[in-house]
């Protein structure tokens, strides 16, 4: 059956890259990377009192390559950055990374011989959320952050929107 | 005469020279020992003496003695109820004999030591650091290692290397070779190395696994921890002893209640000091909570793991819900920061009780649900029952304390064998299991809640007028009154807040049932307001050591039910 398109009730006209990140925007996958005490904090937002599923992220994927959002949720130590690192890299783009908390953000209050100052010196970051660990409500603030960043610019790969501000 | 001190009298006649002191400090006992007569009198203990457990093994470094460190072992006797500590004296890089081949827990503690210290153990099967990361140099927890100097790690370690695949076919092929054999030689082609974490969402936090499999059977295990070594013990010697009540918070994240208390009442320890009635009955309410809260987590994760999503939300949300009480009490839901050396930071305020026994009806109920979905699940028991066991004797062996090791039959728990806080006041029951296998421990958690709800019931309806704080001037911060309005008190909370609080010289090892097992704190105090060194005894430390052997033999679902219940806490396994 072909569309009436005289009727301008039956159509609507987008361009593309709209149409795309809308759908993309509403459909993060999260990868969880979760060290410590933020990673309790995101088990809260995904449980039914918080429902993180209210913002279509509900689904968690360990896998890194069916994941498009990260969220680094704990402490990155001088052990743990090369891993962060192989699994960011895995991951396909576009794709967006939240620090959750003090210490993915800048390593918090442990500035010693262990502790990376910030998941930024290995990865680039989107979305520093504070808290120690930051409540569900303030995570789940980030993420619609992230969402109009989506809308706005969601083509575009992490690779170029983070060019030269990021050693790689 | 106390029954530690009878020990060392004993001790004494039994060894003569090779004691070379003994002292007592705070109720606890220490002696020291020769160096060459220390696996003697270490034997000797827990053969003749009855010390089945080696609870720590604690390094302390005095750069200026000419013996610069000093090795503490941490020994208790559950049957006969006693402690003791045995201290050796070493200099650098001479060697102590390994205690290994006496407690199993020794292997993990002998390797602490060496990494953070470099105190080489003569005769380990496998010294290797274990917090720090490969390529570290240099020994972090010496006192000429500077806390801010990182190093940066390139790669992660492999744990199986090529001739260690080769040396596990060939045990298998021997294995194999009895009637029931599958095949009838293993190549050390035929076996999969699989890599189980740090990011991984059965391992709850950053913990790794390397197995090695023949077929689905798990040949070989190696576990690697230190991922999110925060140096906690490096951080509390920077701070002052009140200064390091946060950093307590993130050991065992989810009961942050338990660590703060535990860890005042160990400084409190030290300085001889005893808090207020009202304090400690508050102190055990709140306690008692974050044990419910660590169970729920433990049990819930446990069971999402092994496909039982619905009773995830059936529990959750009474965490979620106490949480919501204990947000509105100190201003945080995971890093409470409530207790002060000396009291609490503040009072309840006044309607926690009656939310509070709200919410204890809402956790009976969910707890009834899951147990109705769970029980007599025959998926469930199918997947737990049986499932990563561990004899009694292992089990002490290895160092498990608290639901680990009740779940073993035994029915020792600190909360009764040395009460503190109060605890002798309330009626409560151990609960135990039988065979010590994941069901078990599943079910000692389940009713562990259960009996630490009738203990905040009992102690809201029991719980005194009157402070929470101390009224000692050069522990507890002044009243925010004198503080504004005297020089007097502004010089008291000057001096308490940049000086930190006095404890003296010496050393003394609080200790507390937490909610998977002792949580303990080794202080020693130099007599500044700042910790000396300060060493955490985490409960899941031992226990972690006991994976693989836990799991070898078994296959890879039956290694995720028995690492979630064996309820494995990062921050405090690597502190």
């Amino acid at each position: 059956m072909a569309v009436d398109l005289e009727n301008p009730s039956n159509y609507m006209t987008t361009r593309l890259r709209q149409a795309v990140n809308w759908g993309r925007k509403y459909s993060l996958w999260p990868l969880p990377f979760g060290v410590a005490c933020c990673a309790i904090e995101f088990m809260s937002t995904v449980s039914s009192y918080n429902d993180i599923s209210r913002f279509g992220a509900e689904l968690v994927r360990f896998s890194p390559r069916q994941s498009d959002l990260m969220i680094i949720a704990g402490t990155i130590s001088y052990k743990q950055a090369p891993i962060l690192k192989t699994i960011y890299e895995q991951m396909a783009e576009p794709r967006w990374v939240i620090a959750m908390g003090a210490c993915a953000s800048s390593g918090g209050f442990y500035n010693n011989y262990s502790t990376l100052q910030g998941a930024d010196r290995v990865i680039p970051v989107d979305m520093y959320v504070a808290g120690c660990p930051p409540t569900p409500e303030n995570l789940l603030f980030a993420l619609t952050q992230i969402q109009d960043r989506v809308e706005r610019e969601g083509l575009v790969p992490a690779a170029v929107r983070h060019a030269g501000r990021i050693p790689v | 005469m106390s029954m530690s001190q009878k020990l060392v009298d004993r001790l004494r006649g039994e060894f003569g020279d090779a004691i070379l002191a003994a002292t007592s400090y705070r109720g606890d006992e220490t002696v020291t020992v020769s160096r060459d007569r220390l696996l003697d009198v270490l034997g000797h203990l827990r053969d003749i003496e009855g010390c089945e457990q080696l609870s720590d093994i604690v390094g302390v470094d005095y750069p200026k003695r000419g013996e610069r460190f000093e090795v503490n072992y941490l020994l208790r006797s559950l049957s006969n109820n006693h402690r003791l500590r045995v201290k050796v004296d070493v200099a650098e890089d001479q060697p102590v004999p390994t205690a290994s081949r006496l407690w199993r827990s020794a292997d993990w503690h002998e390797r602490e030591v060496y990494d953070l210290f470099g105190v080489p153990f003569a005769g380990h099967p496998d010294l290797r650091r274990i917090l720090c990361h490969h390529e570290f140099e240099g020994h972090a927890l010496r006192k000429d290692y500077p806390i801010e100097q990182g190093q940066e790690c390139s790669r992660p370690e492999h744990l199986f290397a090529d001739e260690d695949i080769v040396r596990a076919a060939r045990r298998a092929s021997v294995m194999a070779a009895g009637p029931d054999a599958l095949h009838d030689e293993v190549h050390p082609s035929d076996l999969l190395t699989v890599n189980i974490g740090p990011s991984h969402p059965a391992t709850h936090g950053a913990l790794r696994a390397e197995i090695l499999l023949d077929g689905e059977t798990i040949l070989e295990a190696r576990t690697e921890i230190g991922y999110i070594h925060r140096c906690f013990e490096k951080e509390a010697e920077d701070h002052t002893w009140a200064q390091v009540m946060p950093y307590t918070d993130r050991l065992n994240y989810c009961s942050a209640m338990l660590n703060n208390s535990i860890y005042a009442a160990a400084v409190e320890k030290l300085l001889g000091v005893e808090v207020t009635p009202r304090c400690q009955g508050i102190r055990v309410i709140v306690s008692e909570l974050a044990r419910i809260i660590d169970h729920l987590v433990c049990v819930c994760a446990n069971l999402v793991d092994i496909g039982a999503l619905t009773n995830y939300w059936y529990l959750y949300n009474i965490r979620e819900s106490i949480y919501e009480s204990l947000e509105k009490l100190c201003g945080s839901r995971l890093t409470t920061n409530y207790a002060r050396i000396g009291g609490l930071s503040h009072d309840l305020y006044p309607e926690f009780g009656a939310e509070i026994r709200i919410k204890l009806d809402e956790l009976m109920a969910g707890h009834t649900d899951v147990m109705k979905l769970i029980a007599r699940n025959r998926i469930f028991l199918d997947r737990t029952v049986g499932v990563g066991a561990i004899s009694r004797a292992d089990a002490l062996s290895f160092g498990f304390t608290g639901p680990c090791l009740r779940a073993t039959g035994l029915d020792y728990d600190l909360r009764k064998a040395a009460p503190y806080s109060g605890y002798e006041q309330y009626s409560f029951e151990i609960p135990t299991g039988t065979n010590g296998d994941t069901y078990d421990r599943i079910m000692v958690r389940m009713a562990e809640m259960v009996q630490s709800r009738s203990i905040v019931l009992q102690a809201l309806d029991k719980l005194p007028a009157g402070p929470v704080n101390l009224d000692d001037r050069a522990i507890t911060l002044p009243p925010k009154r004198n503080v504004y309005q005297s020089i007097e008190g502004v010089m008291n909370q000057f001096k308490l807040v940049y000086e930190g609080i006095q404890v003296p010289a010496g050393e003394a090892y609080g200790f507390g049932e937490g909610a998977n097992g002792e949580l303990g704190f080794f202080c020693v105090s130099d007599g500044s307001g700042h910790p000396y060194r300060l060493k955490v005894r985490p409960p899941c430390f031992p226990i972690f050591s006991a994976y693989t052997h836990l799991i070898e033999g078994a296959m890879i679902p039956d290694a995720i039910a028995t690492l979630g219940s064996l309820n494995i806490i990062a921050g405090e396994l690597d502190r």
